[in-house]
């Protein structure tokens, strides 16, 4: 509870912020600062220290896990913020409210963590995504930006209509909005009502069109291209993460109440194999460094959702892992990427003889995406496939998920390779003393977590 | 009147506005057809709220049942979230015309290449 009071009065004083205070780098600090609070409050809430008691009737619960992930998903948000506010202050004039924008998806990562009834997914879900359509879009002058703004928007309030379709015949076949159902032998409500199965399947679809798995992936790509690249960076982890965090408690609950009447496992191992596949198939054949990171995260997508089809202590772990390590990549591969004048593969050639620290940098965070040991990304992967194998059915999913892992090593090692065994003269922004240490910093964590992963479990069992 | 005649009246304005949104063209349309889409669902929940408080009272005997009323509220909650996502979609619809002179969405095939 206290993040999500807190993001939500911390963006309510930034909005004043925005007319109070007139020196513009002043912004970036008080919303790092805010994260930090945010940071410290949610780990007291771990602890046991609930400043603001909310009754909120069983709608919202928290449990060590859910804080956790808030935890992540803040402490990632602020290296996103340290490493990359510079490039969100060249977005507008005015950015202060774009920062705002930050902390109200922070808000909606709270409740999407805690929620525990379908009206509170409901509206988690929004409030994530409708400051997300802001952030598309931010680039008003750029026709790019103004498309992926238009097709996120429409896409998702289209998937936003199949979620309340879903929840409504869920409601009709169940009579309650809890996560939990009392299922009797007797009675109006007994056993799966077929309505509960197909609202089932259609809040199931929107919700793989809000994490970007295949059959409703396609949005993706070209959303994550036209927006700024500060912008994807952050829509592509936090964001999407939270989406995954959101969907585990909904099959956890519901999909196994009702394995009796439909075969979840199955249609979860369809999914994985077709978002694998499209995702690294079709990466390995762009040209954009930008656009094969959009393809990359349906990839990891996929991994994600080993997760979900396993449901089990592996796969929670596993997720969480995966969270810290695709995020804290991903932000550093999307940092770089915003400093690079020219955006396809050809423009990072060189990159290590001018830039030798943001190259060397860059490595690591594409070694991690590639799952090499030694990463925190290695880890990750461990753990889902592991997650996969202690379900004890279904070994070829194990074996599909090491061979995609395989190809996807194919388009990261592309970009080292131009990085540092070809000749050219990249083209790059100013790279301040800052960044640099903000990207090892990154770089490091990376390492660190990949070594010992025991430093995120360990707030398991507070 | 029998719950199944709500469901497929809700289930043929779902089904209209899910062809709108992917038959039409036009920005504002398709705007249109999402917003069908949502007060299908207000439809149904009302409907299904009116069904359950029925069956808790008839089981009951009993007048002081609550059931379904959160269903209501959970109209209200759509209502609000929609007219949120109203103020941003005509806003980017806006800016987006400003910029083409062009509210089709043919323009956003050009993100492609």
């Amino acid at each position: 509870m206290n993040e999500i009071i807190f993001s939500a009065i911390w963006g309510v004083i930034m909005m004043f912020c925005s007319f109070l205070v007139s020196n513009k780098s002043a912004y970036r600090h008080i919303a790092a600062i805010g994260l930090l609070v945010l940071l410290i409050v949610n780990m007291m809430e771990t602890g046991g220290t609930v400043i603001f008691k909310v009754d909120t009737m069983g709608m919202l619960s928290y449990s060590t896990f859910g804080l956790l992930f808030n935890s992540i998903a803040i402490g990632c948000t602020l290296l996103y913020v340290l490493v990359s506010g510079k490039d969100i202050e060249r977005l507008e004039k005015n950015i202060a409210e774009y920062l705002v924008l930050l902390f109200f998806v922070l808000c909606g990562v709270g409740i999407l963590s805690a929620y525990n009834n379908l009206l509170m997914l409901f509206i988690g879900i929004e409030i994530l995504t409708i400051p997300l359509y802001i952030l598309t879009g931010s680039d008003k002058h750029n026709l790019k930006s103004n498309e992926a703004a238009l097709k996120y928007f429409l896409m998702g309030s289209f998937s936003t209509g199949l979620m309340l379709m879903g929840i409504a015949l869920m409601y009709g076949g169940t009579g309650t909005f809890t996560l939990e159902v009392a299922r009797t032998e007797t009675g109006l409500y007994k056993g799966v009502s077929f309505l509960e199965i197909v609202g089932l399947l259609l809040l199931m679809t929107s919700m793989c069109f809000k994490v970007s798995a295949a059959p409703f992936h396609f949005w993706t790509p070209d959303v994550y291209d036209g927006a700024p690249s500060v912008v994807t960076s952050f829509m592509a982890t936090i964001v999407k993460v939270a989406g995954f965090i959101a969907f585990l408690k909904l099959c956890y609950i519901r999909m196994i109440g009702t394995s009796s009447a439909i075969d979840w496992r199955l249609l979860f191992s369809i999914i994985v194999v077709a978002t694998l596949l499209f995702g690294n198939i079709t990466a390995i054949f762009q040209q954009s460094v930008k656009r094969m990171m959009a393809y990359s995260s349906i990839a990891h997508a996929g991994f994600m959702l080993f997760a979900l089809f396993s449901l089990n202590d592996f796969a929670n772990k596993g997720l969480l892992l995966y969270s810290v390590a695709y995020c804290l990549a991903t932000i550093g591969v999307f940092a770089v990427l915003a400093k690079v004048k020219d955006i396809t593969y050809e423009g990072y050639n060189g990159l290590a003889k001018t830039q030798p620290v943001v190259a060397a940098a860059n490595t690591v965070f594409l070694l991690s995406l590639a799952g090499i040991p030694l990463t925190a990304g290695f880890l990750a992967k461990y753990y889902m496939l592991s997650a996969v194998i202690a379900t004890g059915t279904y070994t070829w999913l194990v074996v599909t998920g090491v061979v995609f892992a395989a190809i996807s090593s194919y388009y990261y090692f592309r970009v080292i390779q131009a990085m540092y065994f070809k000749t050219g003269d990249p083209q790059t922004e100013d790279i301040s003393g800052s960044f640099k240490v903000g990207l090892l910093a990154l770089a490091a964590i990376i390492i660190i977590v990949g070594i010992f992963p025991q430093i995120i479990f360990n707030w398991l069992y507070f | 009147m029998p719950i199944q005649y709500y469901i497929i009246l809700a289930a043929a304005i779902f089904c209209i506005g899910v062809t709108g949104v992917l038959v039409r063209r036009n920005a504002i349309i398709i705007f249109m057809s999402i917003e069908l889409m949502l007060n299908a669902v207000n439809l149904l929940l009302v409907a299904f709220s009116k069904m359950h408080y029925a069956v808790a009272s008839a089981a009951t005997k009993n007048m002081e049942v609550n059931t379904g009323t959160d269903a209501q509220l959970f109209v209200f909650f759509i209502m609000v979230v929609a007219a949120a996502e109203v103020s941003v979609g005509l806003a980017i619809i806006v800016m987006m015309y400003r910029n083409v002179r062009s509210i089709d969405v043919n323009f956003l095939n050009r993100l492609k290449n």
